[in-house]
């Protein structure tokens, strides 16, 4: 079932006051020996962001009649685990079984607003606001059932929903002695969290209960809602970027296809609404066939990207400046290379899709968006409606990994529904409209140059990196939304969104005296937004692949020459643990061992990646045979949630790296479908190993886009090995090796 | 519009629609079946797939009209009269061979169908059945794993 959809089993205590409900653990718990408590500890760090705008205890977490709990978070889930992750934390701190915490994700107007899903951040701001609004809950519950019970706080134990006084063997459920009410009020440190030793939850492969759902074909996703009377709809989308309509033809459009509700035509957007969804196929063909646009888009030759990108970049600016990199430069040998990524889509198996209905006063839309309070502010603006005048309820897509085409889709069933009160439209995307209008990782160029001093140590760095931004994410400006842009006064992005995305870890995280990092921001020809990791997975190739270059002129073994510049133990640490897994790899004639290495955002997890490669001799193909990662998050939260994110994203950054490329010719994006753009397919697929080093007492990391960055390096660098030659340009795929 | 009897899971159903629709609408939408999903429309990823007389199938470019009394089983269909999982449905949940699982109906079709034509089959052979299939949150290897746990139980 979709949680956020379904009205619970369970109803909140605030709407139906107090009931008594008999806990049968206890019951059925006599003559048993108390449960042993965990300790607690104080937390006297910082709360995190999300916490901000939601202080309070009952923003994150409800107790529910039968004395369980529901959690409340503003994140989405996108394949990433996160609702197993919150119920382990949450269950954690309230000594609860798993089953007695449900998670309701992001539903506007009921869970906290903790803006967009992304940069890794479930973990970090969701997962510990839970942690420590369930610390807080943890210690209000025992204070006030210590006073209904008569009792001190030393003879109370609460264990899995209920208040046992040791002496008397009275016991409560949270319901019983919160009667009525939820917890409201502000979490502050310290909070008495459990100690990290003696976690049951924590830390543990907890498995997801969502996988037996989707093997069992229940209703999971957004794709899957059906209302009563749902409705159908496609919409047109124009032939071009800048494409405008002059003309639509439906005259003969009820007689051609059947089931025409409505077609929608408003400015240059146009839309069809059918009774049945295949009806609604044949009449977005049939319009096609019978509208007129004048177009002016126009792209730069394919062979000419990298030159084109130089000639509209704006002045660079200087984001970075230490010490004297020309000093360095001088009077020392230097390495210098320039590296080519192109645009990449997020290439989301599921085309995108919304649903909305207007019921006359408000607007509901469901959507896989991963920012609903954001998306709610483009709407707003976009449709000129209040903004409490919309609900958008979160519901999964399909993996997105990043910004894709959600909120449009959102948009597009927000604007049908408007036409059509009353009625559940149902949008869903095409594939070619899913490949050819998403927002891509934006292509880059980077370019660096250090100096070796006698010893082999690096003296000068320096980066240039050119880049598009990296985030044009739905905000209260409706030209976030691809339909604004095209309805009547339409309305283009103001801003240029995330730009300081691309020099994203363009400064190298190792020790090095001097250090230069200039941006080159331009606007490119295709539309751009945050693709998984955004500028790091450029930046770290480059970086990562110059290291290898040093290393080897310096005469030093690739690992060590990387240790011999870091001074962070962690770093040190997940290297020395990748040495170790690859130790006893042995290679094949052709085949080649590459390594890099990353601490995400700088400042963020850790991660060394190597990756074995065979490359044909004959033909030039390069086949990726195995990639390890050694990774530190800090404090694990699930072990196979975070491996599985880990292994994902090799097998996604190496097939990026590989074999992708978006494809473009005159006014046209021709990488349209799975043919014209195609991916990694099981044959191509790597083994992978991961091995996790982990730190209970250090802050949780996000793990979703740690293992990329280091993985183009690393088979780069194993291409090298094996074949002699060096990749500076993506993709690697046949012809550059 | 013309009406079509389909078996579907074991049972005879009828539907209403024009016989150009593609099996995957029918199932989807007249039917509400989840377990197929629609991924492109073009016959390219898997994603819809279903078995037809046993063999693993793209739903999205057959039209209903073209089924006849070929047998259809969807993912729904694996799942015995206790509720009890398929030996593959089990083994996907045991290795946690999803991560947003968009692709897995197609990956867990084409996966009985290997195991019905090969009961033991190595690495190769698994890659091999499976490489129409795309998943991009790149679950892979886990589903390799899944799908040699489910070899051993067959
Ligand atoms: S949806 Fe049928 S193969 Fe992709
Ligand atoms: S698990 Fe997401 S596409 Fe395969």
């Amino acid at each position: 079932m979709i949680e956020a959809t379904s009205t619970s089993r369970r109803k909140f205590l605030q709407q139906i006051g107090y009931i008594s409900v008999g806990f049968p653990l206890l019951t059925s718990c006599i003559g048993e020996p108390d449960p042993v408590i965990a300790t607690r500890v104080d937390y006297e760090g910082s709360l995190p962001g999300s916490m901000r705008g939601a202080k309070t205890v009952n923003a994150w977490l409800q107790v529910l009649e039968d004395g369980s709990i529901r959690v409340l978070s503003g994140k989405v889930e996108l394949g990433q685990g996160i609702r197993t992750a919150i119920r382990q934390v949450a269950a954690e701190e309230l000594d609860m079984e798993l089953d007695m915490v449900e998670v309701q994700l992001a539903e506007t107007g009921l869970t906290p607003d903790e803006g967009y899903t992304a940069g890794s951040g479930s973990v970090p701001n969701s997962a510990m606001s839970v942690r420590y609004a369930a610390a807080t809950a943890r210690q209000k519950l025992l204070e006030l059932a210590g006073e209904k019970l008569k009792t001190s706080f030393d003879d109370l134990i609460l264990f899995n929903g209920s208040i046992k006084a040791k002496k008397s063997g009275d016991s409560l459920t949270f319901a019983e002695v919160l009667n009525g009410a939820q917890i409201d009020m502000e979490v502050t440190t310290p909070v008495k969290i459990k100690s990290k030793t003696e976690h049951r939850y924590v830390g543990k492969a907890v498995p997801r209960t969502d996988i037996e759902k989707m093997v069992r074909g229940e209703q999971v996703y957004v794709q899957d809602l059906r209302f009563p009377g749902m409705v159908h709809a496609r919409v047109l989308r124009p032939p071009g970027y800048k494409s405008q309509l002059v003309k639509v033809d439906e005259a003969g459009l009820a007689t051609t296809v059947s089931g025409v509700i409505k077609t929608v035509v408003n400015g240059s957007f146009v839309g069809v609404i059918t009774e049945k969804e295949y009806q609604a196929v044949k009449a977005e063909r049939y319009l096609r066939e019978h509208t007129e646009w004048e177009d002016n888009t126009s792209f730069p030759e394919q062979k000419e990207l990298y030159n084109h990108i130089r000639s509209i970049a704006e002045p660079s600016s200087n984001v970075k400046n230490e010490g004297d990199v020309t000093a360095a430069f001088q009077g020392n040998s230097t390495v210098k290379a320039t590296f080519r990524k192109p645009y990449l889509k997020h290439a989301s198996m599921g085309p995108a899709c919304g649903v909305a209905m207007y019921d006359g006063d408000v607007l509901h839309i469901w959507s896989h968006s991963q920012g609903i309070y954001p998306m709610r502010n483009a709407i707003s603006a976009m449709l000129g409606m209040e903004v409490d005048k919309i609900h958008i309820v979160g519901v999964p897509g399909a993996g997105c990994y990043g910004h894709s085409t959600a909120d449009d889709a959102a948009a597009d069933a927000a604007l049908l529904a408007m036409e059509l009160p009353g009625k559940h439209v149902r949008v869903q995307w095409s594939r070619t409209d899913e490949h050819t209008w998403d927002p891509y990782g934006s292509a880059m160029i980077m370019e660096v140059e250090a100096s070796l001093d006698a010893d082999g140590k690096i003296t000068g760095w320096k980066s240039d990196v050119w880049t598009d931004s990296h985030s044009c994410r739905p905000n209260g400006d409706a030209g976030t939304l691809l339909d604004a842009r095209y309805i009547t006064n339409p309305v283009q992005m103001k801003s240029r969104g995330y730009l300081a995305g691309g020099h994203r870890n363009a400064d190298p995280y190792y020790a090095i005296p001097n250090m230069q990092v200039n941006a080159h921001f331009f606007d490119g020809p295709l539309r751009v937004s945050s693709l998984r990791s955004l500028g790091a997975y450029t930046t770290i190739f480059a970086i990562e692949c110059l290291m290898d270059e040093l290393a080897e002129k310096a005469g030093k073994d690739p690992l060590d020459f990387r240790i011999a510049h870091l001074t962070d133990e962690r770093a040190v640490a997940v290297i020395q643990k990748l040495r170790e897994m690859t130790a006893q790899v042995t290679l094949a004639d052709g085949e080649g061992l590459g390594y890099a290495f990353s601490r995400y955002k700088n400042t963020a997890a850790y991660a060394a990646v190597a990756a074995r490669v065979a490359v044909d001799k004959a033909t030039g193909k390069v086949a990726v045979k195995k990639m390890w990662a050694a990774v530190d998050v800090g404090e694990v939260i699930n072990v196979d949630g975070l491996t599985n994110q880990l292994e994902g994203g090799m097998i996604q950054a190496a097939s990026w790296t590989l074999m992708e490329e978006v494809r473009f010719k005159d006014k046209e994006i021709t990488s349209a479908d799975w043919n014209t753009y195609p991916i990694f397919r099981y044959p191509d697929i790597p083994e992978v190993e991961v091995a996790l080093i982990d730190r209970p007492d250090l802050p949780a990391e996000g793990g979703g886009e740690v293992s990329m960055p280091p993985s183009g390096a690393a088979i780069a660098n194993a291409v090298y090995r094996a074949s002699g030659t060096r990749v500076y340009e993506l993709p690697i795929g046949v012809r550059k090796v | 519009m013309p009406e079509f009897t389909l078996d579907i899971n074991g049972a005879q159903k009828t539907v209403e629609t024009e016989p150009d629709t593609p099996l995957l609408y029918v199932l989807r939408n007249d039917l509400a079946i989840n377990g197929p999903k629609f991924g492109c429309g073009l016959s390219q990823c898997g994603a819809c797939m279903v078995l037809l007389d046993g063999r693993a199938t793209t739903s999205c470019m057959l039209s209903v009209s073209s089924i006849g009394n070929t047998e259809i089983t969807t993912l729904e269909g694996l799942v015995d009269d206790n509720a009890k999982l398929h030996v593959v449905q089990e083994a996907f949940v045991k290795e946690q061979a999803a991560q947003c699982g968009y692709c897995l109906n197609g990956m867990v079709m084409a996966a009985v169908d290997l195991l019905n034509k090969n009961p033991r089959p190595d690495d190769a052979a698994i890659r091999e059945a499976l490489q129409f299939n795309l998943c991009r949150c790149g679950t892979h290897a886990r589903v390799v794993k899944a799908v040699k746990r489910a070899a051993k139980t067959h």
